[in-house]
Protein backbone atom coordinates (compact mmCIF):
# COMPACT_ATOMS: atom_id res chain seq x y z
CA UNK A 1 0.00 0.00 0.00
CA UNK A 2 2.84 2.42 0.73
CA UNK A 3 4.13 1.61 -2.76
CA UNK A 4 0.93 2.99 -4.23
CA UNK A 5 1.21 6.21 -2.23
CA UNK A 6 4.86 6.66 -3.18
CA UNK A 7 4.28 6.03 -6.86
CA UNK A 8 1.06 7.88 -7.54
CA UNK A 9 2.63 10.05 -10.23
CA UNK A 10 4.07 6.99 -12.01
CA UNK A 11 0.72 5.21 -11.86
CA UNK A 12 -1.09 8.28 -13.16
CA UNK A 13 1.41 8.70 -15.96
CA UNK A 14 1.05 5.07 -17.10
CA UNK A 15 -2.72 5.25 -16.77
CA UNK A 16 -2.99 8.26 -19.06
CA UNK A 17 -0.48 6.71 -21.46
CA UNK A 18 -2.61 3.56 -21.47
CA UNK A 19 -5.77 5.52 -22.12
CA UNK A 20 -4.14 7.43 -24.98
CA UNK A 21 -2.71 4.28 -26.58
CA UNK A 22 -6.03 2.42 -26.34
CA UNK A 23 -8.61 5.11 -27.18
CA UNK A 24 -6.91 7.03 -29.99
CA UNK A 25 -6.89 3.89 -32.22
CA UNK A 26 -10.60 3.31 -31.54
CA UNK A 27 -11.43 6.85 -32.67
CA UNK A 28 -9.16 6.60 -35.71
CA UNK A 29 -10.56 3.15 -36.48
CA UNK A 30 -14.13 4.46 -36.43
CA UNK A 31 -13.19 7.43 -38.63
CA UNK A 32 -11.68 5.04 -41.20
CA UNK A 33 -14.25 2.23 -40.95
CA UNK A 34 -17.35 4.40 -41.49
CA UNK A 35 -16.40 5.85 -44.90
CA UNK A 36 -14.90 2.49 -45.92
CA UNK A 37 -18.07 0.67 -44.89
CA UNK A 38 -20.20 3.27 -46.68
CA UNK A 39 -18.24 2.76 -49.91
CA UNK A 40 -18.62 -1.01 -49.47
CA UNK A 41 -22.40 -0.73 -49.25
CA UNK A 42 -22.50 1.54 -52.33
CA UNK A 43 -20.32 -0.86 -54.33
CA UNK A 44 -21.62 -4.19 -53.06
CA UNK A 45 -18.84 -6.33 -54.61
CA UNK A 46 -16.38 -4.66 -52.21
CA UNK A 47 -18.13 -5.77 -49.03
CA UNK A 48 -17.19 -9.45 -48.82
CA UNK A 49 -13.49 -9.03 -49.72
CA UNK A 50 -13.23 -6.20 -47.16
CA UNK A 51 -14.85 -8.31 -44.42
CA UNK A 52 -12.56 -11.25 -45.27
CA UNK A 53 -9.48 -9.03 -45.23
CA UNK A 54 -10.59 -7.69 -41.85
CA UNK A 55 -10.85 -11.25 -40.54
CA UNK A 56 -7.29 -12.07 -41.58
CA UNK A 57 -5.86 -8.81 -40.18
CA UNK A 58 -7.69 -9.34 -36.91
CA UNK A 59 -6.17 -12.80 -36.53
CA UNK A 60 -2.63 -11.38 -36.57
CA UNK A 61 -1.08 -11.52 -33.09
CA UNK A 62 -0.75 -8.04 -31.60
CA UNK A 63 2.83 -8.55 -30.46
CA UNK A 64 3.77 -9.60 -34.00
CA UNK A 65 2.11 -6.53 -35.46
CA UNK A 66 3.82 -4.23 -32.93
CA UNK A 67 7.18 -5.55 -34.13
CA UNK A 68 6.63 -6.01 -37.86
CA UNK A 69 5.00 -2.60 -38.44
CA UNK A 70 8.20 -0.61 -37.97
CA UNK A 71 9.81 -2.62 -40.79
CA UNK A 72 6.91 -1.80 -43.09
CA UNK A 73 6.56 1.83 -42.00
CA UNK A 74 10.21 2.60 -41.41
CA UNK A 75 9.56 3.81 -37.87
CA UNK A 76 11.60 3.02 -34.77
CA UNK A 77 10.71 -0.23 -32.97
CA UNK A 78 10.19 1.65 -29.71
CA UNK A 79 7.98 4.33 -31.21
CA UNK A 80 4.45 4.66 -29.74
CA UNK A 81 3.11 5.22 -33.22
CA UNK A 82 3.54 1.48 -33.89
CA UNK A 83 1.12 0.59 -31.11
CA UNK A 84 -1.35 3.23 -32.25
CA UNK A 85 -1.26 2.05 -35.87
CA UNK A 86 -1.40 -1.66 -34.94
CA UNK A 87 -4.45 -1.13 -32.74
CA UNK A 88 -6.04 1.09 -35.40
CA UNK A 89 -5.62 -1.78 -37.87
CA UNK A 90 -7.44 -4.07 -35.42
CA UNK A 91 -10.17 -1.52 -34.83
CA UNK A 92 -10.80 -1.02 -38.55
CA UNK A 93 -10.69 -4.73 -39.34
CA UNK A 94 -13.31 -5.50 -36.70
CA UNK A 95 -15.47 -2.39 -37.14
CA UNK A 96 -15.70 -2.65 -40.92
CA UNK A 97 -17.94 -5.68 -40.57
CA UNK A 98 -20.22 -3.94 -38.07
CA UNK A 99 -20.42 -0.78 -40.17
CA UNK A 100 -21.39 -2.78 -43.26
CA UNK A 101 -23.92 -4.88 -41.34
CA UNK A 102 -25.28 -1.76 -39.67
CA UNK A 103 -25.73 0.17 -42.91
CA UNK A 104 -27.32 -2.89 -44.49
CA UNK A 105 -29.81 -3.06 -41.60
CA UNK A 106 -31.43 0.19 -42.72
CA UNK A 107 -34.90 -0.77 -44.04
CA UNK A 108 -35.19 -0.01 -47.78
CA UNK A 109 -38.53 1.75 -47.36
CA UNK A 110 -37.02 4.12 -44.81
CA UNK A 111 -34.25 4.97 -47.26
CA UNK A 112 -36.76 5.43 -50.08
CA UNK A 113 -38.91 7.65 -47.91
CA UNK A 114 -35.88 9.85 -47.24
CA UNK A 115 -35.12 10.06 -50.96
CA UNK A 116 -38.74 10.90 -51.67
CA UNK A 117 -38.70 13.73 -49.13
CA UNK A 118 -35.68 15.11 -50.97
CA UNK A 119 -32.72 14.06 -48.81
CA UNK A 120 -29.38 14.07 -50.62
CA UNK A 121 -26.86 11.23 -50.18
CA UNK A 122 -24.76 13.01 -47.54
CA UNK A 123 -27.73 14.15 -45.47
CA UNK A 124 -29.27 10.69 -45.74
CA UNK A 125 -26.08 9.04 -44.52
CA UNK A 126 -25.68 11.39 -41.57
CA UNK A 127 -29.28 11.73 -40.43
CA UNK A 128 -30.88 8.42 -41.48
CA UNK A 129 -28.42 5.58 -42.24
CA UNK A 130 -25.81 6.11 -39.54
CA UNK A 131 -28.26 6.70 -36.65
CA UNK A 132 -30.14 3.51 -37.59
CA UNK A 133 -26.82 1.64 -37.79
CA UNK A 134 -25.67 2.88 -34.36
CA UNK A 135 -26.65 -0.24 -32.36
CA UNK A 136 -24.77 -2.58 -34.71
CA UNK A 137 -21.73 -0.32 -35.01
CA UNK A 138 -21.63 0.24 -31.26
CA UNK A 139 -21.68 -3.51 -30.59
CA UNK A 140 -18.37 -3.69 -32.47
CA UNK A 141 -17.13 -0.53 -30.81
CA UNK A 142 -17.58 -2.10 -27.37
CA UNK A 143 -15.61 -5.20 -28.33
CA UNK A 144 -12.80 -3.18 -29.91
CA UNK A 145 -12.49 -0.80 -27.00
CA UNK A 146 -12.28 -3.51 -24.35
CA UNK A 147 -9.91 -5.60 -26.47
CA UNK A 148 -7.66 -2.60 -27.13
CA UNK A 149 -7.44 -1.68 -23.47
CA UNK A 150 -6.32 -5.20 -22.63
CA UNK A 151 -3.99 -5.44 -25.65
CA UNK A 152 -2.10 -2.22 -24.97
CA UNK A 153 -0.38 -3.82 -22.01
CA UNK A 154 1.20 -6.43 -24.28
CA UNK A 155 3.22 -3.55 -25.68
CA UNK A 156 5.17 -3.61 -22.43
CA UNK A 157 6.99 -6.65 -23.79
CA UNK A 158 8.70 -4.30 -26.23
CA UNK A 159 8.85 -1.44 -23.77
CA UNK A 160 5.80 0.73 -24.57
CA UNK A 161 2.66 -0.27 -22.79
CA UNK A 162 1.08 2.12 -20.33
CA UNK A 163 -0.14 0.04 -17.41
CA UNK A 164 1.70 -2.96 -18.85
CA UNK A 165 4.90 -1.31 -17.67
CA UNK A 166 3.69 -1.82 -14.11
CA UNK A 167 3.54 -5.56 -14.88
CA UNK A 168 7.13 -5.76 -16.05
CA UNK A 169 8.23 -3.52 -13.18
CA UNK A 170 6.59 -5.78 -10.58
CA UNK A 171 7.94 -8.86 -12.29
CA UNK A 172 11.51 -7.57 -12.32
CA UNK A 173 11.34 -6.58 -8.67
CA UNK A 174 9.48 -9.76 -7.63
CA UNK A 175 6.83 -7.52 -6.15
CA UNK A 176 3.09 -8.14 -6.51
CA UNK A 177 1.62 -4.70 -5.72
CA UNK A 178 2.38 -2.88 -9.01
CA UNK A 179 1.09 -5.85 -11.02
CA UNK A 180 -2.19 -5.94 -9.10
CA UNK A 181 -2.54 -2.16 -9.39
CA UNK A 182 -1.97 -2.44 -13.14
CA UNK A 183 -4.50 -5.25 -13.60
CA UNK A 184 -7.16 -3.56 -11.47
CA UNK A 185 -6.74 -0.20 -13.21
CA UNK A 186 -6.77 -1.84 -16.62
CA UNK A 187 -9.98 -3.72 -15.77
CA UNK A 188 -11.57 -0.59 -14.33
CA UNK A 189 -10.61 1.38 -17.41
CA UNK A 190 -12.17 -1.24 -19.70
CA UNK A 191 -15.40 -1.44 -17.71
CA UNK A 192 -15.66 2.35 -17.50
CA UNK A 193 -15.05 2.78 -21.23
CA UNK A 194 -17.64 0.11 -21.96
CA UNK A 195 -20.16 1.84 -19.72
CA UNK A 196 -19.51 5.20 -21.40
CA UNK A 197 -20.11 3.67 -24.83
CA UNK A 198 -23.40 2.16 -23.64
CA UNK A 199 -24.49 5.54 -22.27
CA UNK A 200 -23.43 7.28 -25.49
CA UNK A 201 -25.47 4.77 -27.47
CA UNK A 202 -28.54 5.51 -25.35
CA UNK A 203 -28.06 9.23 -25.92
CA UNK A 204 -27.62 8.77 -29.65
CA UNK A 205 -30.67 6.52 -30.06
CA UNK A 206 -33.42 8.09 -27.94
CA UNK A 207 -36.10 6.34 -30.02
CA UNK A 208 -34.87 2.91 -28.88
CA UNK A 209 -36.17 3.62 -25.38
CA UNK A 210 -39.52 4.80 -26.69
CA UNK A 211 -39.91 1.68 -28.80
CA UNK A 212 -39.00 -0.68 -25.97
CA UNK A 213 -41.32 1.05 -23.50
CA UNK A 214 -44.12 0.82 -26.02
CA UNK A 215 -43.39 -2.88 -26.41
CA UNK A 216 -43.37 -3.33 -22.65
CA UNK A 217 -46.75 -1.63 -22.38
CA UNK B 1 14.72 -10.90 -41.84
CA UNK B 2 14.66 -13.32 -44.76
CA UNK B 3 18.28 -14.15 -44.15
CA UNK B 4 17.47 -15.22 -40.63
CA UNK B 5 14.56 -17.36 -41.73
CA UNK B 6 16.27 -18.97 -44.70
CA UNK B 7 19.45 -19.88 -42.82
CA UNK B 8 19.04 -23.62 -42.24
CA UNK B 9 21.31 -23.36 -39.17
CA UNK B 10 18.52 -21.45 -37.40
CA UNK B 11 15.97 -24.17 -38.01
CA UNK B 12 17.59 -27.22 -36.40
CA UNK B 13 18.60 -28.20 -32.88
CA UNK B 14 16.84 -27.88 -29.51
CA UNK B 15 16.75 -24.08 -29.87
CA UNK B 16 15.99 -24.08 -33.58
CA UNK B 17 12.86 -22.72 -35.20
CA UNK B 18 11.32 -26.19 -35.67
CA UNK B 19 11.65 -26.97 -31.95
CA UNK B 20 10.27 -23.53 -31.03
CA UNK B 21 7.24 -24.02 -33.25
CA UNK B 22 6.55 -27.40 -31.63
CA UNK B 23 6.83 -25.82 -28.16
CA UNK B 24 4.56 -22.97 -29.19
CA UNK B 25 1.93 -25.36 -30.50
CA UNK B 26 2.20 -27.45 -27.34
CA UNK B 27 1.56 -24.45 -25.06
CA UNK B 28 -1.33 -23.40 -27.26
CA UNK B 29 -3.08 -26.76 -27.30
CA UNK B 30 -2.45 -27.51 -23.63
CA UNK B 31 -4.09 -24.20 -22.69
CA UNK B 32 -6.86 -24.54 -25.27
CA UNK B 33 -7.66 -28.09 -24.13
CA UNK B 34 -7.82 -27.11 -20.49
CA UNK B 35 -9.90 -24.00 -21.23
CA UNK B 36 -12.31 -26.12 -23.29
CA UNK B 37 -12.59 -28.76 -20.57
CA UNK B 38 -13.63 -26.02 -18.14
CA UNK B 39 -15.68 -23.73 -20.37
CA UNK B 40 -17.57 -26.17 -22.62
CA UNK B 41 -19.49 -28.04 -19.88
CA UNK B 42 -20.31 -24.80 -18.09
CA UNK B 43 -21.47 -23.17 -21.31
CA UNK B 44 -23.55 -26.23 -22.22
CA UNK B 45 -25.09 -26.36 -18.77
CA UNK B 46 -26.02 -22.69 -18.79
CA UNK B 47 -27.30 -22.84 -22.36
CA UNK B 48 -29.33 -26.00 -21.77
CA UNK B 49 -30.90 -25.02 -18.45
CA UNK B 50 -30.82 -21.23 -19.09
CA UNK B 51 -29.67 -20.84 -15.51
CA UNK B 52 -27.04 -18.29 -14.49
CA UNK B 53 -26.86 -16.79 -17.95
CA UNK B 54 -26.69 -13.19 -16.79
CA UNK B 55 -23.79 -13.93 -14.46
CA UNK B 56 -21.88 -15.99 -17.02
CA UNK B 57 -22.20 -13.44 -19.80
CA UNK B 58 -21.15 -10.50 -17.68
CA UNK B 59 -18.27 -12.36 -16.05
CA UNK B 60 -17.21 -13.58 -19.47
CA UNK B 61 -17.19 -10.06 -20.87
CA UNK B 62 -15.38 -8.64 -17.88
CA UNK B 63 -12.75 -11.39 -18.13
CA UNK B 64 -12.06 -10.34 -21.72
CA UNK B 65 -10.71 -7.10 -20.34
CA UNK B 66 -8.14 -8.89 -18.17
CA UNK B 67 -4.66 -8.09 -19.44
CA UNK B 68 -2.98 -11.48 -19.99
CA UNK B 69 0.49 -10.10 -19.34
CA UNK B 70 -0.58 -8.88 -15.90
CA UNK B 71 -2.28 -12.18 -15.23
CA UNK B 72 0.92 -14.03 -16.09
CA UNK B 73 2.93 -11.85 -13.71
CA UNK B 74 0.42 -12.36 -10.91
CA UNK B 75 0.47 -16.12 -11.54
CA UNK B 76 4.27 -16.12 -11.40
CA UNK B 77 4.39 -14.16 -8.17
CA UNK B 78 1.58 -16.12 -6.49
CA UNK B 79 2.70 -19.63 -7.46
CA UNK B 80 6.22 -18.50 -6.72
CA UNK B 81 7.58 -20.30 -9.72
CA UNK B 82 8.76 -19.41 -13.15
CA UNK B 83 7.76 -21.83 -15.83
CA UNK B 84 4.89 -23.73 -17.35
CA UNK B 85 2.29 -23.46 -14.56
CA UNK B 86 1.90 -19.65 -14.51
CA UNK B 87 1.90 -19.54 -18.31
CA UNK B 88 -0.80 -22.19 -18.39
CA UNK B 89 -2.90 -20.30 -15.83
CA UNK B 90 -2.70 -17.05 -17.81
CA UNK B 91 -3.45 -18.70 -21.16
CA UNK B 92 -6.35 -20.80 -19.81
CA UNK B 93 -7.89 -17.67 -18.27
CA UNK B 94 -7.60 -16.06 -21.69
CA UNK B 95 -9.29 -18.98 -23.45
CA UNK B 96 -12.27 -19.51 -21.17
CA UNK B 97 -14.40 -16.38 -21.91
CA UNK B 98 -14.74 -16.75 -25.70
CA UNK B 99 -15.51 -20.49 -25.44
CA UNK B 100 -17.99 -20.02 -22.60
CA UNK B 101 -19.90 -17.10 -24.08
CA UNK B 102 -20.20 -18.49 -27.60
CA UNK B 103 -21.20 -21.97 -26.37
CA UNK B 104 -23.92 -20.36 -24.33
CA UNK B 105 -24.92 -18.08 -27.21
CA UNK B 106 -25.07 -21.04 -29.58
CA UNK B 107 -27.36 -23.03 -27.32
CA UNK B 108 -29.60 -20.15 -26.41
CA UNK B 109 -30.04 -19.36 -30.10
CA UNK B 110 -31.71 -22.71 -30.74
CA UNK B 111 -35.36 -22.14 -31.65
CA UNK B 112 -37.53 -23.13 -28.65
CA UNK B 113 -40.03 -24.69 -31.06
CA UNK B 114 -37.31 -27.10 -32.22
CA UNK B 115 -36.64 -28.15 -28.63
CA UNK B 116 -40.36 -28.54 -27.98
CA UNK B 117 -40.63 -30.71 -31.08
CA UNK B 118 -37.76 -32.90 -29.87
CA UNK B 119 -39.41 -33.21 -26.47
CA UNK B 120 -42.71 -34.03 -28.14
CA UNK B 121 -40.98 -36.87 -29.96
CA UNK B 122 -40.04 -38.28 -26.56
CA UNK B 123 -36.37 -37.23 -26.39
CA UNK B 124 -34.85 -36.98 -22.93
CA UNK B 125 -33.00 -33.89 -21.79
CA UNK B 126 -29.67 -35.55 -22.57
CA UNK B 127 -30.81 -36.56 -26.03
CA UNK B 128 -32.08 -33.07 -26.75
CA UNK B 129 -28.69 -31.68 -25.72
CA UNK B 130 -26.55 -34.08 -27.73
CA UNK B 131 -28.76 -34.65 -30.76
CA UNK B 132 -30.46 -31.28 -31.19
CA UNK B 133 -28.89 -28.42 -29.28
CA UNK B 134 -25.18 -29.18 -29.74
CA UNK B 135 -25.39 -29.88 -33.50
CA UNK B 136 -27.35 -26.69 -34.08
CA UNK B 137 -25.03 -24.68 -31.85
CA UNK B 138 -21.88 -26.21 -33.36
CA UNK B 139 -20.97 -23.35 -35.73
CA UNK B 140 -20.95 -20.90 -32.82
CA UNK B 141 -19.16 -23.35 -30.49
CA UNK B 142 -16.44 -23.78 -33.10
CA UNK B 143 -16.14 -20.05 -33.64
CA UNK B 144 -15.65 -19.66 -29.88
CA UNK B 145 -12.89 -22.27 -29.92
CA UNK B 146 -11.40 -20.52 -32.92
CA UNK B 147 -11.37 -17.13 -31.22
CA UNK B 148 -9.84 -18.70 -28.10
CA UNK B 149 -7.14 -20.41 -30.17
CA UNK B 150 -6.21 -17.21 -31.94
CA UNK B 151 -5.85 -15.32 -28.69
CA UNK B 152 -3.92 -18.10 -27.01
CA UNK B 153 -1.53 -18.67 -29.90
CA UNK B 154 -0.64 -15.00 -30.11
CA UNK B 155 -0.39 -14.56 -26.37
CA UNK B 156 1.72 -17.71 -25.89
CA UNK B 157 4.50 -15.41 -27.08
CA UNK B 158 4.72 -14.04 -23.55
CA UNK B 159 5.79 -17.48 -22.24
CA UNK B 160 9.30 -16.44 -23.24
CA UNK B 161 9.16 -13.67 -20.62
CA UNK B 162 9.22 -16.28 -17.88
CA UNK B 163 12.10 -18.16 -19.51
CA UNK B 164 10.02 -20.74 -21.36
CA UNK B 165 10.42 -21.52 -25.05
CA UNK B 166 8.09 -21.07 -27.96
CA UNK B 167 8.30 -18.50 -30.72
CA UNK B 168 8.25 -15.66 -28.20
CA UNK B 169 11.88 -16.54 -27.45
CA UNK B 170 12.94 -14.80 -30.67
CA UNK B 171 10.94 -11.72 -29.80
CA UNK B 172 12.25 -11.46 -26.24
CA UNK B 173 15.84 -12.45 -27.01
CA UNK B 174 15.89 -10.35 -30.14
CA UNK B 175 14.74 -7.31 -28.18
CA UNK B 176 17.41 -7.83 -25.51
CA UNK B 177 20.19 -8.28 -28.06
CA UNK B 178 18.79 -5.52 -30.29
CA UNK B 179 18.79 -8.23 -32.95
CA UNK B 180 15.79 -6.97 -34.85
CA UNK B 181 15.86 -9.49 -37.72
CA UNK B 182 15.51 -12.24 -35.09
CA UNK B 183 12.60 -10.36 -33.49
CA UNK B 184 10.81 -9.86 -36.79
CA UNK B 185 11.30 -13.50 -37.70
CA UNK B 186 9.67 -14.60 -34.45
CA UNK B 187 6.77 -12.20 -34.91
CA UNK B 188 6.25 -13.30 -38.51
CA UNK B 189 6.26 -16.99 -37.52
CA UNK B 190 3.65 -16.37 -34.79
CA UNK B 191 1.46 -14.56 -37.31
CA UNK B 192 1.80 -17.40 -39.83
CA UNK B 193 1.01 -19.99 -37.17
CA UNK B 194 -2.10 -18.04 -36.15
CA UNK B 195 -3.33 -17.82 -39.74
CA UNK B 196 -2.67 -21.53 -40.26
CA UNK B 197 -4.62 -22.51 -37.12
CA UNK B 198 -7.43 -20.18 -38.18
CA UNK B 199 -7.66 -21.96 -41.53
CA UNK B 200 -7.71 -25.34 -39.77
CA UNK B 201 -10.68 -24.23 -37.69
CA UNK B 202 -12.48 -22.93 -40.76
CA UNK B 203 -11.97 -26.38 -42.27
CA UNK B 204 -13.10 -28.17 -39.10
CA UNK B 205 -16.25 -26.04 -39.16
CA UNK B 206 -17.03 -27.16 -42.69
CA UNK B 207 -16.46 -30.82 -41.93
CA UNK B 208 -18.33 -31.14 -38.64
CA UNK B 209 -21.39 -28.98 -39.14
CA UNK B 210 -24.41 -30.97 -40.21
CA UNK B 211 -25.33 -30.63 -43.88
CA UNK B 212 -28.87 -29.61 -43.05
CA UNK B 213 -27.58 -26.55 -41.18
CA UNK B 214 -25.30 -25.19 -43.87
CA UNK B 215 -26.37 -21.87 -45.17
CA UNK B 216 -24.04 -21.60 -48.12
Amino acid sequence: MTWIGDNLSLIWEQLSEHLYLAILPVVLGLLIAIPLGYVATRFAWLANPLIALGGVLYSLPSIALFIVLPVILGTQVLDRINIVIALTVYAVSLLIRNVIDGLRSVPPDVRQAAIAVGYGPARRLLTIDLPIAVPVIFAGLRVVTVANISMVSVGAVIGIGGLGELFTLGFQKDFLTPVVVGVVLSLALALLADLLIVILQRVLTPWARVVSSVKAA
Amino acid sequence: MLEYLTDSFNWSGPEGITARIVQHIWYTFAALGLAAVIALPVGLYIGHTRRGAFLAINLGNAARALPSLGLLMIAVLLTNQIGFLPVLIALVALGIPPILTSTYAGLSGVDPATIDAARGMGMTGREILTKVEIPIALPLIISGLRAATLQIVSTATIAALVSLGGLGRYVVDGLKLRDFPQMFSGALLVALLAILLDLLFALAGRVTVSKGLRVD
